[in-house]
């Protein structure tokens, strides 16, 4: 069996698994819940000055849904805790007291002066909390007190706050990106340049989710006015993975530490995290949606596909596919797909035919000697991959690369050697050497 | 031998409520909830073998969409404008042998997208609230004669007056419908829903009824062609084949589609008399909902006696199945030989046992057993009664003693057209009904009206 134990910024944990800085890290309640059902560790629900903060007595939650009402996106307008400072304090001070194995992470969001900094990093310290979370992201609400996402997608704050903090505490300090922002190097950058010890990603996105359909307002409303909250769960991973690796690969922030965020709800969403750079990952839609529970499909299912892998431990994940994560410009054009069709798994949906026929390129028949029979048609087929996307049926549809001959839809032979756009004919900027 | 000396026929073998019971929808509706989960199953596919193999051509791909998006009244158009009796399709028809047979997720999983409940759900709505979804064209001031008031003759009558025609129905029986108010299995049409279907159908305007009144008894084909600009002939087939053994009009022996008529006529069915022991002659689907509604009645031992094997029966597996679940025994290779009487009354039969070549030849193999009845129905097959409809047999071309139509469902005439049961070359299905009845629709208006 694969060791799951995970070390972040030198923060031991049973396993990579925290839940994320949110409503099921709230209160001592919970956390106690999450580490008896077996959770890694918790970023605490994000800590800011006295007064609390209130939230809306509405609807702070809505979702999009797949046809069966299961969840597919989350969105959420609600701010960081609504609990006075001392009363976080103290329950987290018992629950570290509690469990001394799991790592416990103290989120705050605290206003551009470094005074207050000065006043609380310490206190809250004093808890036992492990680290510190910057949260710069929460998109809503708190940036529009100059909080939250609004220090995150300024660079220069994201720097400055990082300083404050690093000055002011003893243990490290991970720095939380909001994914509300063109290029995600450039806060990333601006945490390492803060002197940042690592950072966690995504932080939940811009969202509305949809309109009310009998009153043409949008949805949800408190009182018939609603506000832009943040998009989180299964379908913002894409997102967060594309983030975490720009980050993995830049030559300047590879070396900051990533806890990866966003959609992870099963272990494969984990892998994709590790092995595009995370070193361990958290978790807050999936928890909320389904309960704490969960962590047992994420912890063995993670530990069988290391044991699979040959693996034996989280960390020979880590970054496992970042090597294979390039700018478009360096793909090889020489290399050429085609589709191809398994005609024994084939169930003649013709979703394939229907999808390349109207809107790519006429590439596969529905009709063969008078037979209803879908085949791919070689000289036409791009290897676009949208049938095998729309296929329904699992490896019917597959890409297969050509490694000799001439490809008959350009009539150009297959070759070993690599070109890409850099020295393309077609490219006007090609490198002339 | 068979049988004791007096029948045991009697009302009542179980109690009212438990009867109610027995008769309530075979497959209850789907909830949205349900609805939403089958209709996500759906592939959406290419020109879809489902829509091949429904008869009306229903675009199901299309109409399971717009349910997933609770387009429920875009969903019931894209079902009732090629099948307008799609509400009673949704319940009577053989899916398993028709949509649901082709859905291609039988390839993998041998579970199809249950497209029979799913038109169910996108069609009850449109019934309940009377929601109007078609309107007719302008008036064509032509006039068309459409007799019979069952699928065929209903279908007819819609679309011509959606198409802006004066349609007269003339239909013998009190209520229009056909087999669907009079045939029909009880538990698969509920709560009235048959007169439902035809109030519906009719609301479009444009048609009216005159029922009690039969081609044969009443007016004459010859009438009919001299007073409308076309006829439509759909008037089902009124007469029953007979057992041909001696003594088969005896007290015992029973015609299987009249009980059923009374049976589904009756305001309270635990009044209905009903045999302790029930052997039924035949192998298709009257077969089997004679022998299912007599097991739900309260028959002690139901048999069908099949003079072929399982393969060839014309009730599908699925129907036989339901009977068999239901406490049916369903027994093969015989056929009826001689009828066992007690006096003046039938109390058993004995059969042949027959075997079947490689040709397809049946013939006796010479041993015989007895089965005791108190009632016998025979269930196989109906003709048309050509007997009772005057001219019509005469000036009109007929195939195997059915119409024979083109593919346009027109007869030999040039301005008779039929369609249902009637016709030769039909699957004596609802759906088939429907269809032929909006092919000669649209035929009568493209040639009345020089579209
Ligand atoms: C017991 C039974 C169960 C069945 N179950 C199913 C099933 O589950 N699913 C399925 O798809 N099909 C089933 N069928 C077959 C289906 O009911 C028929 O195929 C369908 O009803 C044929 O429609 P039709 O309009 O041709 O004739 P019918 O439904 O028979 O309608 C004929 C109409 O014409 C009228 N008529 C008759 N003679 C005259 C006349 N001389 N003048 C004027 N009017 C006349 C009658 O009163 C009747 O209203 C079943 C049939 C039977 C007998
Ligand atoms: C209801 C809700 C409240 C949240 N509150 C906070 C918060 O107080 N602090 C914070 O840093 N992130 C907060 N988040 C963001 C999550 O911690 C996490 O970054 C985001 O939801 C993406 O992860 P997921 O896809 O697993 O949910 C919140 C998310 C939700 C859904
Ligand atoms: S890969 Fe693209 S172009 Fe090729 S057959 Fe599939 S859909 Fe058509």
């Amino acid at each position: 069996m694969a060791d799951l134990t995970s070390e972040f910024l030198g923060i031991k944990s049973p396993n990579p698994f925290w839940l994320a800085s949110a409503p099921p890290t709230d209160k001592a309640y919970n956390v106690n819940r999450a580490f008896e059902a077996g959770w890694g560790g918790a970023v605490w629900k994000t800590l800011g000055e006295d007064p609390p903060i209130v939230n809306v007595n509405g609807p702070r939650y809505s979702v999009m849904y797949g046809n069966d009402r299961r969840v597919i996106g989350f969105n959420n307008i609600e701010l960081i805790t609504d609990r006075p400072l001392d009363v976080n304090l103290a329950e987290m001070r018992q629950i570290k007291r509690d469990w001394p194995d799991r790592a416990l992470i103290a989120s705050v969001m605290l206003p551009m002066n470094e005074d207050v900094w000065a006043r609380l990093v310490p206190m809250i310290e004093d808890t036992g909390a492990d680290a510190f979370e910057l949260n710069f992201g929460c998109p809503h609400g708190m940036s529009e007190r100059g909080m939250g996402a609004a220090v995150g997608q300024v660079p220069e704050y994201i720097q400055q706050a990082t300083e404050w903090c690093k000055k002011h505490a003893r243990i490290p300090v991970i720095v939380k990106l909001t994914p509300n922002v063109t290029n995600i190097v450039y806060p990333a950058r601006a945490a390492k340049a803060g002197g940042a010890d690592g950072v966690s990603l995504i932080n939940t996105v811009n969202s509305i989710m949809r309109v009310d359909y009998d009153t043409l307002t949008m949805f949800p409303t408190t009182d018939g006015m609603g506000s832009h909250g943040g998009y989180c769960g299964e379908g913002v991973k894409p997102i967060a993975l594309h983030m975490i690796a720009e980050i993995a690969r830049t030559a300047d922030t590879a070396d900051v530490p990533i806890s990866g965020i966003g959609g992870i709800t099963n272990w494969r969403d984990a892998v994709d995290h590790l092995a595009l750079g995370a070193q361990n990952v958290q978790v807050c839609t999936a928890a909320m949606v389904y309960g704490f529970k969960i962590i047992d499909d994420l912890t063995t299912g993670l530990s069988d596909f290391l044991d699979q892998k040959g693996m034996s431990a989280v960390s020979d994940l880590v970054g496992k596919a970042v090597p294979t994560v390039t700018d478009w410009q360096y793909l090889n054009l020489n290399h050429v797909d085609k589709a191809v069709i398994d005609q024994d798994l084939c169930i003649s949906c013709g979703r394939c035919h229907i999808a390349c026929e109207d809107v790519s390129h006429q590439a596969i028949t529905n009709m063969v000697n008078g037979q209803r029979r879908f085949e791919v048609i070689d000289e036409e087929c791009v290897g676009c991959n949208l049938c095998v996307s729309v296929c329904p049926v699992d490896g019917c549809i597959t890409m297969q690369p050509m490694t000799e001959g001439t490809d008959p839809r350009t009539g150009r032979p297959i070759v070993a050697e690599k070109a890409d756009w850099t020295t393309h004919p077609n490219n006007p900027m090609r490198d002339s050497n | 031998m068979a049988g004791d000396s007096t029948a045991d026929i009697k009302a009542h073998r179980l109690p009212e409520d438990e009867v109610d019971a027995n008769f309530r929808d075979v497959h209850p509706p789907l909830a949205r909830s349900e609805a939403l989960i089958a209709a996500d199953r759906c592939y959406f596919c290419y020109d879809a073998p489902c829509t091949t193999a429904c008869p009306t051509g229903i675009d199901i791909p299309a109409f399971i969409q717009q349910i997933r998006s609770d387009n429920l009244k875009g969903s019931a158009r894209t079902i009732l404008q090629e099948n307008i009796m799609g509400g009673m399709c949704a319940r009577v028809c053989p899916t398993e042998v028709l949509c649901e047979e082709a859905c291609v997720r039988n390839t993998h999983e041998d579970q199809p997208v249950r497209i029979g409940l799913l038109q169910r759900y996108a069609t009850d709505p449109i019934f309940d609230q009377g929601t109007q979804l078609f309107s007719r064209k302008p008036d064509t001031g032509k006039k068309i004669a459409v007799v019979g008031g069952g699928p065929a003759g209903l279908s007819c009558a819609h679309r011509l007056a959606m198409l802006g025609n004066n349609v007269t129905v003339f239909n013998e029986s009190d209520k229009l419908g056909g087999l669907n108010e009079y045939g029909i299995a009880a538990y698969k049409s509920v709560d009235n829903f048959a007169q439902r279907e035809v109030d519906y159908i009719l609301s479009i305007g444009g048609t009216t009824v005159k029922n009690g009144l039969a081609l044969g008894t009443d007016f004459t084909l010859a009438d009919l062609r001299r007073d409308y600009d076309a006829v439509f002939l759909g008037f089902g087939l009124g007469g029953v084949n007979e057992l041909r053994l001696e003594n088969d009009q005896i007290e015992g022996v029973e015609d299987a589609v009249a009980y059923i008529a009374d049976l589904r006529q009756a305001s309270n069915k635990a009044k209905l008399p009903v045999g302790r022991r029930v052997v039924v002659i035949g192998g298709g689907m009257t077969a089997i909902d004679i022998a299912v509604q007599s097991k739900r009645l309260g028959a002690d031992e139901v048999t069908i006696a099949y003079r072929r094997g399982q393969k060839n029966m014309n009730a599908s597996s699925y129907e036989q199945e339901l009977a068999q679940t239901g406490g049916v025994v369903i027994r093969h290779w015989l056929a009826p030989k001689r009828l066992l009487t007690d006096g003046n009354r039938a109390n058993g039969l004995e059969f042949e046992y027959t075997t079947m070549d490689d040709a397809g030849k049946l013939s006796a193999t010479g041993e015989t057993c007895e089965i005791a009845a108190d009632v016998i129905f025979k269930a196989i097959g109906q003709n048309v009664a050509w007997s009772t409809l005057g001219d019509a047999a005469d000036i009109l071309e007929l195939e195997s003693n059915r119409i024979r139509v083109n593919e346009a469902r027109k007869t030999s005439l040039d301005d008779v057209w039929a369609g249902g049961d009637c016709i030769f070359g039909g699957e004596d299905l609802t759906v088939s009904a429907v269809q032929d009845g909006k092919l000669a629709a649209i035929d009568i208006d493209r040639q009345l009206n020089n579209h």
